[in-house]
């Protein structure tokens, strides 16, 4: 049987039993905002940890013995190669697992998984970056990779929506990012005393944005499939084409490699196929209801 | 094994019904566990054989929407059926089985992988839209990036024996699929049932060992002939169709028609369609810890898209009624497994139109579908 013979996995560390996980240690944990938290990480096996590599967008599977399994973004620099950045939301089971655990504990990892993010293509053009709440996490290592290589782009932006002024990540570094290139625009749906900035949805601050070039931009869109689909729709009527625009998907995974069916959105695996997708191959599923 | 053959060029033989009957020491000699078609529980499933009188000899199973049933035949036919709830995927995906162990030690949590002891199989009696569906599960487990590593342990050392069939059931529509009646490639053997033995076609090496131990005789054109009339009978029993001309266009277009409501008034969401499916892999991953919760085992089970959580997410359900799910199982067997795999997911068994509870027949909804989509 021909096909038997093509063992060679993907680019991920267990390419040889894509289901068996490999072990790695909390190095450090920090609070981030309310039920929210970085976790630093490091893989037990030293050439194991030697030998893993990400590129922005990718994801790993975290997981808890006896709670299961999660996905979780890389949200860390791609160029740090010691150890890796998750930050977790604690929304169920696995996540709440996690936030019990402390610095020394160990649990399973299975990764990385799915496409990235399209810097490539991104060379010599403007990037505006969108996220939405949880969606920043995901897009924190396009930002490192953005402004390590500042002078390759144009005009490089972030436009980041969160409920509140206090949900916002990583606010100690938006500073950093703003000397380095990067544009740093935030709006909240819910104001809060002593906030001055914008209230109101993400779309809103990319209608504002100054000196706005659709014909040579990247847009990169991060966070609830709502938002998604509504940002997009403001960029499309702001003169931008669907392949200038990328967004990243979610679903509920278990394989994460295309072989358990749980991610399928149409005829796309979100694990394998995405999570990033060019907007033009995955908007016609993504507005169909229940698909 | 089962390397591509070419019907023209493969060597045929005949095997007396005697003969037959050593098959099984045979295998058996070579390690192989035998599994084939046994009569349990008012049905012929898959399950393992010890010997020739293990096989359902004598007996038929007739099929309708919604209705299957056994009836003894006139004659002693050994696989004078079609085909049951089983197919051979249980065998190779098994419905349970453990992906990986963690363990609690000093040093944290420890991974590994579980040893499966792994028979070498024989399949006995597999039918040509059963050959296509293998072909198919080698795709999806061992065609990606991604090797599944228990399908893939399983398969590499199946042999396969397949049986033409001389007769069709009414919810047969293979020939809609392009996918049978006749076998014409994937197996090692394929037999051709007559009164006094089978026409053997011998494609592989592997099924060469197995009759180079047998006394097999030349044929005779009579035999060729008999042969050839058994396969005709199939084929002249198949009524149903399936018309799939563009058909994944014509699904992916209508994915708001109101026929899906139509079909959700019916369908009870109880997963038997994708159950019996020869093609079906979703499945799901739990835990299972002992005591001390020291000890923790992943084990994949198989899943149906028809089942409410299969796509839990942010709290709620993506697919949160009967009308998307049903809408899910369709286009994905006829429509988007085209985009995935580069084949329909569907090999026109007939399984799903049988086994449905309620007599639902996916045929008949494409079909109402493409009415609809015409006016
Ligand atoms: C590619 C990808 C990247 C992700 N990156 C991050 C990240 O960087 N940080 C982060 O905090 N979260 C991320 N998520 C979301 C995270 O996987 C889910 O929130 C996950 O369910 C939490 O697991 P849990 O077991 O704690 O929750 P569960 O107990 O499974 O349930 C928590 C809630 O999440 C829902 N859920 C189940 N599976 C998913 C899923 N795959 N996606 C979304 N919701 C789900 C459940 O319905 C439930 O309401 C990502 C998801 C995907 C698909
Ligand atoms: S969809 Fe129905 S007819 Fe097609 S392969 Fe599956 S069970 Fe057989
Ligand atoms: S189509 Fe029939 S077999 Fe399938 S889930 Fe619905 S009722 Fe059950
Ligand atoms: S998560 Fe299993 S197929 Fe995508």
């Amino acid at each position: 049987m021909n096909s038997c013979s093509a063992t060679t996995g993907g680019d991920g560390n267990s390419a040889n039993n894509p289901w068996l996980p490999q072990s790695a240690v909390i190095r450090s944990i920090s609070a981030e905002v309310r039920d929210v938290a970085t976790y630093q990480l490091a893989l037990t096996d030293p050439a194991a940890a030697a030998a893993y590599r990400f590129q922005p967008g990718q994801f790993n599977m975290l997981y808890v013995p006896g709670a299961g399994e999660s996905a979780i973004s890389m949200s860390g620099n791609p160029e740090t190669h010691d150890s890796l950045l998750h930050t977790i939301r604690f929304a169920g089971n696995v996540t709440r697992s996690i936030a019990g655990m402390k610095v020394g504990d160990t649990l399973g990892l299975r990764g990385p998984f799915g496409t990235s993010w399209p810097l490539e293509s991104c060379v010599g053009q403007d990037v505006i970056l969108v996220a939405g709440g949880i969606g920043l996490p995901p897009l924190r290592p396009v930002i490192y990779r953005l402004l390590a290589e500042r002078q390759r782009y144009g005009r490089l932006h972030l436009l980041y929506g969160a409920r509140s002024p206090e949900m916002r990540l990583y606010t100690e570094e938006y500073e950093q990012w703003s000397e380095g290139g990067l544009d740093v625009r935030q709006t909240v749906d819910r104001s809060s005393p002593g906030w001055h900035g914008n209230l109101g949805v993400v779309p809103l601050l990319l209608e504002r944005l100054p000196a706005f070039d659709p014909a040579r931009t990247v847009l990169m869109i991060c966070g609830p499939d709502l938002m998604m689909r509504f940002t997009a729709r403001a960029a499309l009527q702001m003169g931008m084409t669907a392949e200038q625009i990328w967004v990243s998907t979610e679903r509920n995974m278990q394989c994460a490699v295309g072989l358990c069916g749980h991610c399928q959105l149409g005829p796309e695996f979100i694990c394998k196929d995405g999570p990033v997708f060019r907007y033009d191959r995955i908007s016609p599923y993504m507005k169909v209801e229940g698909l | 094994m089962s390397q591509e053959p070419q019907t023209e060029e493969v060597r045929s033989c005949f095997l007396s019904n005697k003969q037959f009957e050593k098959l099984f020491e045979i295998l058996y000699g070579l390690d192989y566990e035998v599994i084939g078609p046994i009569i349990d529980q008012g049905a012929i499933t898959y399950d393992r054989l010890t010997s020739v009188n293990d096989l359902p000899r004598g007996w038929t199973d007739v099929q309708e929407p919604g209705k299957y049933r056994l009836q003894e035949r006139d004659d002693d036919a050994l696989f004078g059926y079609v085909v049951g709830p089983h197919s051979w995927k249980k065998h190779l995906f098994p419905p349970v089985s453990t992906l990986s162990v963690a363990d609690r030690t000093e040093e944290g949590w420890q991974f590994s992988e579980v040893e499966e002891d792994r028979p070498k199989l024989a399949f006995l009696g597999v039918r040509a839209c059963e050959l296509a569906a293998l072909k198919i599960q080698d795709r999806v487990f061992l065609g990606g990036a991604y090797v599944d590593p228990i399908y893939q342990g399983r398969r590499a050392e199946t042999l396969i024996i397949a049986v033409n069939c001389t007769q069709a059931a009414a919810t047969c529509f293979c020939t809609s699929m392009n996918t049978g009646p006749r076998c014409q490639s994937g197996f090692d053997l394929a037999l051709t049932e007559l009164t006094d033995g089978f026409v053997v076609e011998v494609a592989t090496p592997a099924g060469e060992t197995v009759i180079q131990a047998l006394k097999t005789q030349e044929l005779s054109d009579e035999q060729l002939t008999q042969a050839s009339a058994a396969r005709q009978q199939a084929v002249d029993q198949i009524e149903r169709e399936l018309d799939t001309t563009d058909i994944h266009d014509l699904l992916m277009s209508n994915l708001e028609s109101s026929h899906w409501d139509d079909v959700a008034e019916r369908c009870l969401s109880c997963t038997n369609c994708t159950m019996v499916c020869p093609t079906c892999f979703c499945s799901s991953v739990e835990e299972v810890s002992d005591l001390t919760g020291d000890h923790v085992e992943r084990q994949r089970m198989w899943d149906s898209c028809f089942n409410m959580n299969f796509s839990y997410m942010n709290g709620g359900l993506v697919r949160n009624n009967i009308r998307n799910r049903y809408r899910q199982w369709l286009t994905h067997k006829l429509a988007t497994w085209i985009d995935q795999f580069g084949t329909s997911g569907c090999v026109g068994c007939g399984r799903c139109i049988s086994w449905c509870p309620v007599g639902i027949d996916l045929t008949q909804e494409v079909a109402a579908i493409r009415k609809d989509g015409e006016t």
